[in-house]
């Protein structure tokens, strides 16, 4: 991460104009990121309610167990995971190393676990007949569509951010990361907690019994 | 800061220092010659289709070895017409008009112009020139697979682009091939965008404060902004695209579809669906294109009306405004798509006050040349160009606000010369210009200023030939996307398109004298000093061309406005940027 490196925003006072926000280019570069992600998240949403306000055979097959607990199941995983992240960066910024590097792999676990779950979940899906273009209820096949591409959207989120963690974790172990790159990599990882709070209820809740 | 300037290191190898190259003035140059690959494609392509608009008949030698089935005995079928000119189309505005003024000129300039050594995340640099490089071997792939590319036109509009092989030739894997080429061509604008914004933000020298810094690098900022939320809009529609020909889905196809007789396995989507995701995207693409020309255009006009632009702060605002307005107003393409005409008239009301910030930023422009005794040079005169066809572009734009107006005109080709008056051939001028302008700065050579105005004059009225008879055609009813016509109503008006044809050859011939201008000036032009037009922002404070980290390890300290024409200065009748001297207030 050397290329963040030249630009931490620190330590060139001086030498040239202070950023009007004050943070690294990294963390600049990162919150952009969340932005257009955010609005290529909302695309997707706004593709599923379109296609479902136009769809008069709305399936909503989602019983409350096992599904719905799932879901609940998994939410509380992916929240606790925000929280290990805040504890890994406040670590990370009070220099206490294993700590930090504790946090973070519990965090990158957390979300492996979401991710299992998830892919659990998927399983019993299809193997109830749910496909991208087939609904086994015999309502509108948009559901499977709407449900894989978005709940996949997240998913491959959480399965980068995962890995991301992984090798933040180990770099910055070593040294090769510090501790804004910790804070940089949270930036991320509450965000994809942030969008799972819309998809739970609007993909979950709204489709149940 | 020059531990980061030396953070790399100049590399010495060939590959390092040309190809994968971190430095943002090769990542510039790259993008530029991608563009001039892609505009001479484009406008080949668009030769071949001019003539078959004049003459529907005549066989064009070597055709049929491009596309056996799409010409046969060289004479192309409608189709191949159609194919034609979606990549006619999706060459132009993604890979020149994106890439050129945004990408290419902004990665080697905004830097430079803030007084930084290089982008903020110089490999993310490198990373979005090559994908945008493999975006670009996608779409040009398209031409070589069975089928040939796709036919539903640069917007890919549903279910044509959806429903596959069935409905022609090109839309099997020629589409597919265009849609993926798109989403990884979004990939590439957004790590662009991130890199210009944060470059802009953070990478500023001492004294540079927003305020101080040059339209040009004010445009890639707020384009920057606007790309970051557009593309990532087009991403999921090309990706949904995608998955609708290959997984079976039907975001964008609704059920019953019968097309050659074939029953389409699809149910329950919607074109329109995709018509608003990919305006939402689109119109903002207009000002993609076209911002970075009129930031530019801005900041080279005043080096040779040797006096500031009237209002700066004016300016600014008006492209903060175009930029913020133009995620309002998608819906103006969809005029007669269908959607419910009451949502016409949300959509034309904003679209008629985006022509506000339009026009006073002209104003400003024209005000400014009142009275100035202009250095007509060949960037000066391709800046007043540029604001010539904006002008005769972004009067029929008032015209096809209005929904009633529109619905007539909307499939004609007066829709064809708004567009390519106002963001094509203004977009087009105000690379010239830049070329003409930065060229002694990028290579350090001259370029030839006679070969340079036969030029300019050969271009401005040509494509004054080529577009204006097309608002007559459109009036007169002449629909576009034909490939020819046949009908009774449009066989007098043939001869028009047998002139702009003849217009069109001739106006891309005139090109070459600016190719052969470009070759010969890089290697025999003569030797352009440090600032040849006396100009006053930070690159012409440095070597032409500008040593790897920009300034030699010096530190620049920014004392002044950006354009401080006409006053004593040391140096002239001009301040530089740099310069610490006092200017009294004028």
């Amino acid at each position: 991460m050397s290329d963040v490196d030249i630009t931490t925003g620190m330590g060139h006072a001086g030498f040239m104009e202070e950023s009007p926000y004050g943070i690294p280019s990294g963390k600049l570069a990162m919150w952009c990121f969340v932005i257009s992600d955010a609005v290529t998240f909302s695309a997707v949403l706004f593709v599923y309610g379109y296609l479902r306000i136009g769809s008069p055979d709305w399936s909503t097959p989602f019983k409350f167990s096992p599904t719905i607990l799932n879901g609940i199941v998994m939410t509380f995983i992916l929240l606790t995971s925000s929280l290990t992240m805040l504890a890994a960066v406040e670590a990370a910024k009070a220099g206490r190393k294993s700590a930090g590097f504790g946090w973070l792999c519990a965090t990158a676990l957390l979300g492996a676990l979401f991710a299992t779950l998830h892919l659990f979940e998927w399983g019993r899906m299809i193997d109830d007949g749910w496909r991208l273009f087939q609904n086994p209820l015999g309502g509108s096949v948009h559901f499977g569509a709407a449900f894989f591409s978005i709940t996949g959207l997240h998913l491959l989120h959480v399965v980068g951010g995962v890995c991301a963690l992984a090798v933040i974790a180990l770099g910055y172990r070593r040294g090769g990361y510090n501790s804004i790159d910790v804070e940089v990599t949270g930036i991320y990882w509450h965000f994809v907690d942030l969008v799972w709070m819309f998809v739970f209820p609007l993909v979950y809740l709204m489709n149940a019994q | 800061m020059s531990e980061a300037a030396h953070q790399h290191g100049e590399p010495t190898g060939f590959i390092r220092k040309y190809i994968f190259s971190v430095d943002h003035k090769v990542i510039g140059l790259q993008y530029i010659g991608l563009g001039i690959v892609a505009v001479v494609i484009g406008m080949i392509l668009s030769w071949l289709m001019r003539l078959h608009l004049g003459w529907s008949t005549l066989a064009i030698p070597g055709l049929e070895k491009l596309s056996p089935t799409g010409a046969p005995a060289n004479v192309m079928t409608p189709e191949y017409y159609l194919s034609l000119m979606t990549m006619h189309g999706t060459l132009m505005v993604f890979f020149v008009l994106t890439n050129v003024p945004f990408a290419g000129f902004g990665n080697y300039f905004l830097p430079i112009q803030v007084g930084a050594p290089d982008m903020a995340f110089p490999r993310m640099n490198m990373m979005s020139f090559w994908v945008t490089f493999t975006a670009f071997l996608v779409l040009i792939a398209a031409f070589f697979v069975p089928g040939g590319p796709p036919l539903s036109g640069w917007t890919a509009y549903a279910p044509l682009s959806a429903v596959g092989e069935s409905s022609g030739p090109g839309e099997g894997l020629g589409q597919t091939l265009w849609g993926l080429s798109i989403a990884i061509f979004c990939v590439a604008q957004l790590l662009g965008a991130l890199n210009f914004i944060a470059t802009t933000l953070d990478l500023r020298t001492k004294g540079m404060s927003l305020a101080r810094m040059p339209f040009s690098t004010w445009a890639w900022f707020i384009t920057s902004v606007i790309g970051l939320l557009a593309f990532a809009v087009l991403l999921p529609a090309c990706i949904l695209l995608v998955l609708d020909r290959v997984a079976g889905t039907s975001f964008f196809v609704p059920g019953g579809l019968v097309i050659n007789d074939r029953m389409q396995p699809h149910t329950g989507g919607s074109p329109l669906l995709w018509q608003h995701l990919f305006w939402f995207f689109g119109h903002p693409e207009v000002y993609i294109a076209i911002l970075p020309a009129i930031g530019i255009v801005s900041h080279i006009l005043p080096a040779f009306l040797r006096k500031p632009l009237l209002g700066p702060r004016v300016l600014i605002g008006c492209l903060a405004a175009i930029g913020f307005l133009s995620y309002m107003v998608w819906g103006h393409h969809m005029f007669v798509s269908g959607m419910n005409p009451f949502s016409a008239i949300l959509f034309s009301v904003p679209t008629l006050v985006i022509t506000i910030p339009a026009t006073i930023a002209t104003l400003l422009w024209i005000g400014s040349v009142y009275g100035a005794r202009i250095r007509f040079s060949c960037a000066s005169l391709f800046c007043l160009g540029f604001i010539s066809v904006f002008i005769s572009g972004g009067i029929s734009g008032f015209f096809l606000a209005q929904p009633s107006i529109d619905t007539y005109l909307h499939a004609t080709y007066f829709v064809v010369a708004h567009f390519h008056f106002v963001m094509g051939v203004a977009a087009i001028f105000a690379m010239f210009a830049g070329i003409y302008f930065w060229l002694p700065k990028m290579v350090g050579r001259m370029m030839n200023e006679t070969l340079g105005k036969i030029h300019f004059w050969l271009t401005f009225v040509g494509v004054y030939c080529i577009f204006m008879p097309m608002h007559y055609l459109g009036l007169a009813g002449n629909v576009r996307r034909y490939a020819a016509f046949t009908d009774d109503f449009l066989a007098p008006l043939v001869p028009v398109h047998q002139f702009i044809t003849i217009a069109a050859l001739i106006t891309g011939a005139a090109q070459f004298i600016f190719l052969y201008n470009l070759v010969w000036s890089r290697f025999r032009g003569p030797k352009a000093t440090e600032n040849p037009w006396q100009a006053t922002s930070l690159e012409w404070s440095t070597t032409s061309p500008p040593p790897f980290d920009n300034f030699g390890g010096r530190q620049l300290v920014v004392h002044q406005e950006p354009y401080l024409y006409g006053v004593e200065g040391s140096a002239g009748d001009y301040v530089m940027q740099t310069s610490p001297e006092t200017v009294e207030a004028h």
